[in-house]
Parts: structure tokens; C-alpha cells; sequence
């Protein structure tokens, strides 16, 4: 293994600081998800599929820490997070919900180093995302334009609905600049007149007929909820693919 | 460590209009700093689920590069039963009480293995997928981890890590490595699959030891 992790070992780690975080935007992306848009003056930088915890202090000063993926470019001048709200939870609903430019709150990070794509591993790169699992590919696709990168690269993305489509116009334009990036949706809840894209969960059938040939040696990352996970992963193994390969991010209901 | 840092720090920014939504239940005093209850059991993990057949699973201790024992499916599930019910508490924030596991301690595993105690102070875990963690070995023994088959009176489901995987409770859960193989007994402690990506060397929920440095 590389010299530096025999090197960390002997260097006593730096603590991951809580920063405070300013809200400078807030984007509506579909009915339940938003992205902020935040200052973080002390940011160390990131790579993309990374995380952040986020803690929230209110004026008693009750407490509520939770993770989420972060949702812009390494080269993106302000930090981004896309936050899906659920209901009965606790945080989501304030951060994709109350929240307003202006408003502070503490993250730290960035958190994660597994589920990582840089431009410099190249590709082909195989992004399957389910719902709000699309964020930390964005961070990856977003990274992949910035960079100027050229891998061939698809991204396989389930949502339940058209207007569950979070990112929907940016993933056109992206795909739209011909620089060998695919974006396939499926829908899973609806079949609107002339949809042209799939209208099934992500089966093996359709992770073989977009996925890249065995013998490319693709990176594939997987994101989204635990069964869309699990069966895509195994499908992916199943096909044959090194399990080594499959690089995987699950977002199970913790209650946000 | 909690150390200095946090008590130099300047209070916290508020978040304006953030208020608790979930009352405070009697159970508050089980649920570590900066965790949350959840009624779910989320799956997290790296990669695919690793798909190994019974008839090849065996489990196996090891001191060093040295084989000490090594269990087939049907030996291992021959060893002394013990279960448990006890709390887990995920680094991604949530955790779940009173789950029930049953499966073989470590203890047992030394004592079938011949061994009247552990040949080395640390342990590395190596599991199917080729993740590993570390424990201290005083975590392991007495009582206080367990190579578990069972999660609430059925086998463990393999997105849960079966069919068997490291439980050690007190510690954050991906110390309870999933798809566990064997056990290893190390003299230095050496960073795993996590602990190498910057999750801390130990893990303890309740200094929340979440990455290298807390």
C-alpha cells in the first residue's frame, strides 16, 4: 500500500473542526428536495462523493447532528448541499424547509474517502443513482466538466416521477456538451406521453445494455436507497465485474 | 478525545427558527452525543454484498501469520450460544436499542481454540470483500463482543453482514464488521479499511470518536 498511510499513522491526526456555514442561496430542485448554497470560509477543500455532518444548535441550545453528501465540485467557489426533506424527521425538514439565506449552521468534514471519484482515475465511469442518491454523482459530474475531463461516462438514474427529477436541466446541459456523457432517467412511479426514457426500477437488464463492457474496467458507484443498492451492486457483480470496483453509498431512512 | 478544543471553541452559530421535534423520551440517557433513535436498520457498507456459500464459510483465529483454529459453518454453529440484548449506535448518527443478537463470544472462540487467553493485545477483523477493523483486544473479551449469527431469533440477513458478522456494541457499528472471516491477533495496533480513511483508531460513541482526531 502507498507510503502515506504507514506515514499517517505516525502523525498524530488533525480533529475535523466544526465551521460555521452562512446559507448565501437556497435552490429549490423539486418538491422535497433543496440545495444550499453555503459560505464556509474555512473550508479545506474536498473531492467529490464526499461527505459533511451538519449539526444544528437551536436558542435553547438543543443539538442535532446528521450526514449528508455534498452536492458541488471540488472547484465550485461556494460549497453546496442538496437536502431531501422527510417528513417525520427532524433536521431535513428545517434545512430543506426553514431555512433561509443568511441563516448559520455548523458542519465539518469533508468525510469519506472510499466513495471518491477524481478526474485523474479516469474512466469509463458507471454513476447509478436512485432518488436523492444522484447528489454525490452530481459532486462527480460536476468535477468530471470542471476538469475538462473526457472518460465516458454514464449516468443511470431512477426517480419516481418526472418532477422527482432533482438536477434535471443541469444534467441536460451536461449531457448536451458532447464530451461523452450519457444520461439515462428511468421512472418508476409514472409513464407521462412521451417520455422516452425507461419506465422500470434498475434491473440487470438495464445496468448491462448502459453499463460499459467487463473489459473496460469501469469505475462504477452506486448511490441510493438500500434496496436499489443492493440489487444493483449484486446485479453488477453478477455480471462480472470485480466487487473491488463497485464503490457503493446507501441511504437508508434514518429519520433526516 | 474530547479535548481542549471543544472547550475553547466559541459557542455555536444558531440556527434560527431550528427547534427539537422529537421529545425527549426516558430512554435519552442510552442514546450517545450527537446520535438520534431510529425505529430502522439502516445497511451501510462499501461495496457489493458478498454472496458466500455455507458450505465454504469458516471462520478462522489467527496470531499473526499463524493459524491458532479455523470453524466450518456447521462447527461454528456447534460452539456455546450466547445472546444479547443491547444498543448500537451507527457513526452516521442513529441508533437503535434493545436489539437482540445471538451468536459465539470471543471468549468462546478462545476456549474452543484452546487458548486460556488472547496471545496479543490488538486483533484485526478480515471479513468477505476484503474489509478489515481494528479492536482492542480488551474489547473483545470478557463478555463484551461476539461473532453473531442470529439478529432477532433469525439468521442475519446478508445486507445485515450475515451469515456472520463482528458485534462489539460499545464501539461505533462499523467496528461490528460485517461478513466477518477471521480474527487476527496483532501486537501494534494497525488502522482498517475505515480507520485508514480517516474514521478514528477506536471509536467510543460516547466521546463520539467518529474520525481520526476526535
Amino acid at each position: 500500500m502507498p507510503a502515506t498511510e504507514v506515514a499517517r499513522k505516525d502523525v498524530s491526526p488533525r480533529r475535523l473542526q466544526w465551521l460555521t456555514a452562512t446559507v448565501n442561496d437556497v435552490i429549490d430542485e423539486t418538491p422535497r428536495t433543496r440545495t444550499l448554497v453555503l459560505d464556509v470560509p474555512e473550508w479545506p477543500g474536498h473531492r467529490a462523493g464526499q461527505h459533511v455532518d451538519v449539526r444544528l444548535t437551536g436558542d435553547d441550545g438543543y443539538q442535532a447532528q446528521r450526514s449528508y453528501s455534498i452536492a458541488s465540485a471540488p472547484e465550485d467557489t461556494r460549497l453546496m448541499l442538496t437536502v431531501e426533506r422527510i417528513e417525520d424527521g427532524e433536521v431535513s425538514p428545517y434545512l430543506a424547509g426553514d431555512v433561509q439565506a443568511g441563516d448559520q449552521f455548523e458542519l465539518r468534514g469533508p468525510i469519506g474517502g472510499y466513495f471518491v471519484w477524481t478526474a485523474a482515475l479516469g474512466g469509463p465511469l458507471f454513476l447509478v443513482a436512485g432518488g436523492s442518491g444522484v447528489v454525490p454523482l452530481m459532486a462527480m459530474l460536476r468535477h468530471r466538466a470542471v476538469a475538462r475531463s473526457n472518460a465516458q461516462t454514464v449516468l443511470l438514474y431512477s426517480s419516481r416521477t418526472q418532477e422527482d427529477i432533482i438536477y434535471r436541466a443541469q444534467l441536460d446541459e451536461l449531457a448536451a456538451t458532447g464530451d461523452g456523457l450519457k444520461v439515462v432517467h428511468t421512472l418508476t412511479r409514472e409513464k407521462p406521453a412521451g417520455w422516452t426514457g425507461g419506465t422500470r426500477r434498475i434491473d440487470r437488464a438495464m445496468l448491462s445494455e448502459f453499463g460499459f463492457p467487463l473489459s473496460t474496467k469501469p469505475h462504477m458507484f452506486i448511490c441510493g436507497p438500500t434496496p436499489l443498492v443492493e440489487s444493483a451492486a449484486r446485479a453488477l457483480s453478477a455480471l462480472g465485474h470485480e466487487p473491488a470496483r463497485i464503490k457503493t453509498e446507501r441511504f437508508g431512512p434514518t429519520g433526516g | 478525545m474530547p479535548d481542549t478544543q471543544d472547550i475553547l471553541m466559541s459557542e455555536p452559530p444558531i440556527s434560527r427558527g431550528f427547534r427539537r421535534r422529537q421529545q425527549p423520551t426516558d430512554v435519552s440517557a442510552r442514546v450517545p452525543p450527537g446520535q438520534h433513535l431510529t425505529r430502522d436498520f439502516p445497511v451501510l457498507s462499501a461495496g457489493p454484498t458478498p454472496d458466500t456459500k455455507l458450505s465454504e464459510w469458516t471462520f478462522a483465529l489467527e496470531d499473526g501469520a499463524s493459524p491458532l483454529a479455523e470453524w466450518t459453518w456447521e462447527q461454528f454453529n456447534a460452539l456455546p450460544q450466547t445472546e444479547v440484548k443491547v444498543d448500537i449506535h451507527c457513526v452516521t448518527t442513529w441508533s437503535k436499542l434493545d436489539t437482540n443478537w445471538r451468536g459465539v463470544t470471543i471468549d468462546t472462540l478462545l476456549e474452543a481454540a484452546g487458548l486460556s487467553e488472547a496471545p496479543q493485545d490488538f486483533a484485526m477483523i478480515h471479513c468477505d470483500g476484503d474489509y478489515t477493523t481494528n479492536v482492542p483486544v480488551e474489547d473483545l473479551v470478557e463478555g463484551k463482543a461476539m461473532v453473531a449469527t442470529h439478529y432477532e431469533g433469525r439468521p442475519l440477513a446478508p445486507e445485515h453482514g450475515g451469515p456472520a458478522r463482528l458485534l462489539v456494541p460499545h464501539l461505533y457499528f462499523w467496528k461490528s464488521a460485517k461478513w466477518a472471516r477471521s480474527l487476527q491477533f496483532i501486537a501494534q495496533d494497525e488502522p482498517g479499511f475505515w480507520e485508514q480513511l480517516g474514521y478514528h483508531m477506536y471509536g467510543d460513541p460516547w466521546t463520539e470518536q467518529r474520525y481520526a482526531g476526535d
